[in-house]
């Protein structure tokens, strides 16, 4: 009975609530700003169309405006902007095939690099303890 | 002399040294559009009005020319403004063919990017006139659906509505004739797919 | 002018290149570098004076028949911008460059004219060496002074984005002391490797040469982000475009020797690891000016692509090669007898800062060069933007801010359980009251992590002084000030040196508060109307447009009231430049220690009805330049200052009273910080 009551109301919220109001005018914002500052101003140089005041720049944004207002997803966005101008566009580059050592290669030196400090760090330490079995009390002048 | 070193420094150095060798030989506002094979995007802009007099107000326009009403004849889009000075080189050239072409079933564009009516209309006065329609795009839809980079620019679409090209840059007899022929001699293309889908980026 | 100033060029670049070649023949033969080297520096630094004088003169009085002032010249630039434009193009840019490295070398000459040893010999060849190359480049393929015949009437003056701010007259000119300074390293690499005598005589002649330039690209690094965010007008100050990290990693690298070269002076190792870390310094100095100059990259700060970007690829190689052979040749030279007291010394978090500034460094590099990979390997055209470094950077730099507060704590050698504990209990607390307060108005985690441990290293190195003086206070009976004044004069490196951390974490205070917590507004505002932005409200009272000689400006009178009292009046405006179509902004901002104002003009009425204005509110911005500026101080004290350990102590028996003090001094604050 409370499940039949409550499925009416969900259905009645749903039909009320238009699916462009879903997104409020604040978070419309926020998210304008957040897919405008990954995409590349096509006029500039190297700047987002966030940043740029290029009167293309700022049609852009309307229209990542429009299509996230019409309920499109932010990787949707993205996407259409890929058809027009390609990869170029995108100021983060996708995580997949060559553009995965970008992401992965600073990790993997980081720590092999790590690793490498904390072998010869090691090494140095047991190298002074064989050599000073006390060290000096004195502090080093040089 | 530490050969194994100095082998292993080469070795760490030598990609990085041809990698930048190679940047040399690129130019990097050279952009490839993935436009070309896919079917053009549709639009539908109103045609600028040419016999105005100066200072008189913006008259409405009465005409309008859709994309998709022109499937079946080949389409040269070009993007131009008055305030583009590369414009003017390519501007009489693409005036020139475009009656030569009409009979061979193509036909031209010009879309007027980011500029007034006003200036356009004195501009063409100023060049000697043009044989197409100049359509007006105010909020630049039409020129970021093509993915413009700036003016000029030139798309030339199928008859299939397929986008074919996309010349950066102004546009030569050359390239013209040389692209508009061969379309003209390819046999009717197989029926257009439906825009495709666009592929959702992570 | 012109011919005078192209024969100094010529006769400058016979004199070096014969320099280059008697330094390294005659110094091979008699095992020290022969007199005669000095008089050619100083002469080759004197052609590139003449040189550059003739240049200035020529833009001043413009003489159009000159190729420079023809392309960057024009009769209604005003006096002091036609001076600056002398690094406004390629070419004055490349002729500015050889003067500074002119200056550069006859300073090294001067400063070392008491030695003749072979390892100066070859130092100073190296450095006549890169002259030579920068000579040759304004001889052939960059010459400021071909001839125009016939002499145009008039030039269309230096790119407008230049002569728009006065920053423009500081950010060059300390970019170039920065950037060519690293050269001077270079060399004394170079000179210790080739000469073989890799002893501490290198690390401390390279150490203030080092510094000096550091502390020259800090500032320019900083100028250059105070100039973005006071004329780009989109409010940001650092964009990570490819010219920017081009002079990022040279600092980082910089960074990384400065700290690792205390190391090697005080345990005598790492030697290999710092000359790599000078020579990929100089090296990453050369692939900057490579991508500024080669069209490989597009960028703001990008010169009109020419022939030269050959010439500096070769040269790259060049040196990559020679060096790489020296290092290989000289393996047992640099072999060191390397030795850690324990992983908890502030030898281990030197290793550990190394790591990350290396990391940090190959993150930058892989960035801004992928795109040429992506082309390389798939044909795609890709961007690399600043979305993608600051992902992979922010941890960096938190991880190094938290290194920063921990380093000033470890003891050299070993650190004493206690004493460890007494050094870390007032930063911990730190940062957990910085963590708490930061919770009461923010989850992110990077937010409060960056303020907590802005706090923590921030309460770390400011310890330092306090505990350096008490020693000093308790050990000779000083008041606080005099102690203070007194331990910071007598080791100006350390001191010097944690205030450049302080600098840092100023400005990593201020870039979070800027970053995170700015609030936008774009609107189009119609004569009169008020809009709100944050605490502020706007209101448009009128446009007005302004001939100046080589510019039309539009202004928007924009009144500024906070809380309803008129506390400004705003004047964002444009600039209209004869040669560019797209006209240059000119924010305007009000700026205060808590908070920036910052409104940029985007689009106006032919007929002052409407204007469409962007403005930001930016928290703690000026932060950012506060840090910049400590930074600065920091390193000049550091690398000019007398004294510090280093320095040969005065023999403690034969020295007089105050000598003896500062000794007993210096032996407490040491005692303080080097515990058993």
């Amino acid at each position: 009975m409370t499940g039949g009551v409550q499925a009416v109301l969900l259905a009645l919220v749903l039909l009320v609530q238009p699916p462009a109001a879903a997104v409020d005018s604040a978070a419309l914002d926020r998210l304008t700003r957040e897919v405008s500052q990954e995409l590349r101003c096509p006029v500039c140089q190297g700047e987002s169309i966030q940043e740029s005041p290029a009167e293309l720049a700022q049609e852009m944004k309307g229209v990542v405006r429009e299509q996230l207002a019409a309920g499109r997803t932010p990787d949707e966005v993205k996407a259409y902007f890929v058809g027009r101008y390609g990869e170029w566009i995108l100021l983060r580059p996708t995580t997949t095939g060559v553009n995965l050592m970008l992401y992965w290669l600073p990790p993997i030196v980081m720590i092999a690099g790590g690793a490498v400090v904390v072998l010869l760090a090691r090494r140095w330490i047991r190298a002074s303890r064989l050599a000073t079995p006390t060290p000096s009390p004195t502090p080093d002048d040089a | 002399m530490n050969w194994k070193r100095a082998a292993m420094g080469t070795a760490a150095i030598a990609p990085l040294v041809a990698l930048l060798a190679f940047g040399m030989t690129r130019n990097p506002k050279e952009i490839l559009s993935p436009l070309p094979g896919r079917a053009a995007p549709d639009f539908a802009l109103a045609v600028m009005p040419m016999d105005v007099t100066d200072g008189a107000p913006e008259p409405a326009s009465t005409d309008t020319v859709r994309l998709a009403d022109r499937r079946g004849r080949i389409q040269v889009v070009n993007y131009y403004a008055s305030w583009c000075l590369a414009c003017r080189d390519e501007h009489p050239v693409l005036s020139a063919l475009a009656p030569r072409y009409a009979a061979r079933g193509v036909d031209f564009v010009g879309i007027v990017y980011k500029d007034s009516p006003s200036a356009m209309r004195r501009w063409i006065v100023q060049m000697g006139g043009q044989t197409y329609p100049a359509l007006l795009d105010p909020s630049a839809r039409s020129a970021i659906d093509y993915g413009l980079y700036g003016v000029p620019e030139t798309v030339f679409i199928g008859a299939d509505g397929r986008v074919v090209k996309k010349y950066i840059g102004p546009v030569t007899h050359q390239v013209l004739t040389s692209t508009l022929d061969s379309l003209i001699a390819l046999a009717p293309a197989p029926p257009v797919q439906p825009v495709p889908a666009d592929t959702v980026v992570r | 002018m012109r011919e005078l100033g192209y024969a100094a060029i010529l006769v400058g670049l016979l004199l070096a290149a014969a320099g280059t070649v008697l330094a390294a023949v005659i110094t091979r033969r008699d095992g020290r570098a022969p007199e005669y080297l000095k008089a050619i520096t100083y002469a080759v630094a004197g052609l590139l004076t003449v040189s550059t004088l003739a240049m200035v003169l020529a833009l001043v009085t413009n003489d159009f028949s000159v190729s420079y002032v023809a392309q960057v010249g024009s009769r209604a630039t005003p006096l002091d911008i036609k001076i600056i434009s002398l690094w406004s193009a390629l070419e004055g840019s490349i002729l500015f460059w050889g003067w500074v490295l002119g200056l550069y070398a006859a300073a090294v000459v001067y400063t070392q004219r008491r030695r003749d040893d072979a390892a100066i010999g070859y130092a100073t060849g190296t450095l006549l060496g890169v002259l030579t190359f920068f000579l040759l480049l304004m001889a052939l393929p960059a010459n400021p002074f071909g001839l125009v015949n016939p002499a145009p009437a008039d030039g269309p003056g230096p790119n407008p984005l230049l002569q728009n701010h006065y920053l423009m007259a500081v950010h060059p000119p300390l970019l170039y002391l920065g950037y060519v300074g690293m050269t001077v390293p270079f060399a004394f690499a170079i000179g210790a490797l080739a000469s073989g005598t890799l002893d501490n005589q290198w690390s401390r002649s390279t150490r203030r040469w080092t510094v000096t330039a550091w502390t020259f690209l800090s500032a320019a690094i900083v100028a250059g982000m105070w100039w973005s965010y006071e004329v780009l007008g989109w409010g940001g100050y650092w964009a990570w475009d490819p010219v920017e990290n081009a002079s990022f990693m040279p600092w980082l690298t910089a960074t990384a020797f400065i700290h690792s070269t205390m190391v090697e002076e005080r345990r005598g190792m790492l030697k290999a690891w710092n000359v790599t870390l000078v020579i990929a310094t100089f090296l990453l100095t050369m692939l900057g000016t490579f991508l500024t100059r080669s069209g490989v990259v597009i960028s703001v700060h990008a010169f009109a692509d020419g022939p030269i970007g050959m010439y500096f690829l070769a040269f790259i190689a060049v040196v990559l090669v020679f060096s790489i052979a020296l290092l290989a040749g000289r393996s047992e030279l640099l072999r060191t007898d390397s030795r850690i007291d324990a992983l908890a010394s502030r030898e281990t978090a030197f290793l550990f800062n190394n790591l990350l500034l290396t990391v940090f460094t190959f993150t930058v590099l892989l960035g801004t060069l992928f795109p040429l990979v992506g082309e390389a390997v798939r044909g795609v055209k890709v961007s690399v933007g600043a979305p993608f470094f600051n992902r992979m950077t922010v941890p960096i730099i938190v991880a190094l801010i938290f290194l920063m507060g921990v380093g000033p704590a470890l003891p050299w050698r070993k650190a004493a359980p206690g004493e460890l504990r007494r050094k870390v209990l007032a930063p911990v607390v730190a940062l957990v009251l910085a963590a708490v307060a930061t919770l009461f108005f923010t989850r992110a985690p990077y937010v409060v992590i960056g303020y907590s441990f802005v706090a923590f290293a921030l309460t770390s190195n400011l310890q330092e002084y306090f505990f350096g003086a008490r020693a000093r206070m308790q050990a000779l009976g000083e008041n606080f000030a005099t102690a203070l004044g007194r331990l910071v004069v007598s080791n100006p490196r350390r001191y010097g040196g944690y205030l450049a951390h302080i600098g840092i974490f100023a400005m990593a205070f201020g870039i979070i508060g800027s970053s995170v917590y700015l609030t936008e507004r774009e609107a189009t505002v119609r004569r009169g109307e008020t809009i709100a932005v944050g605490d502020y409200a706007l209101r448009y009272a009128e446009t007005w447009g302004r001939e100046e000689p080589h510019r039309y400006v539009i202004g928007a009178d924009i009144v500024v009231s906070k809380r309803g009292v008129v506390i400004d009046t705003l004047t964002p405006r444009m600039n209209f430049y004869a040669t560019q179509a797209q006209p240059i902004p000119t924010p305007a901002v009000k700026s205060s220690l808590k908070e920036d104002l910052y409104l940029t003009l985007m689009a106006f009425e032919r007929d002052g009805s409407t204007v469409t204005l962007k403005a930001i509110v930016e928290p703690t911005v000026a932060w950012v330049w506060i840090g910049g500026l400590l930074i600065m101080i920091g390193g000049f004290f550091a690398a000019f200052a007398k004294g510090g350990p280093t320095s040969p102590r005065p023999p403690r028996t034969a020295g007089d009273r105050p000598q003896q003090r500062e000794a007993v001094a210096e032996d407490a604050v040491e005692l303080e910080e080097a515990t058993v």
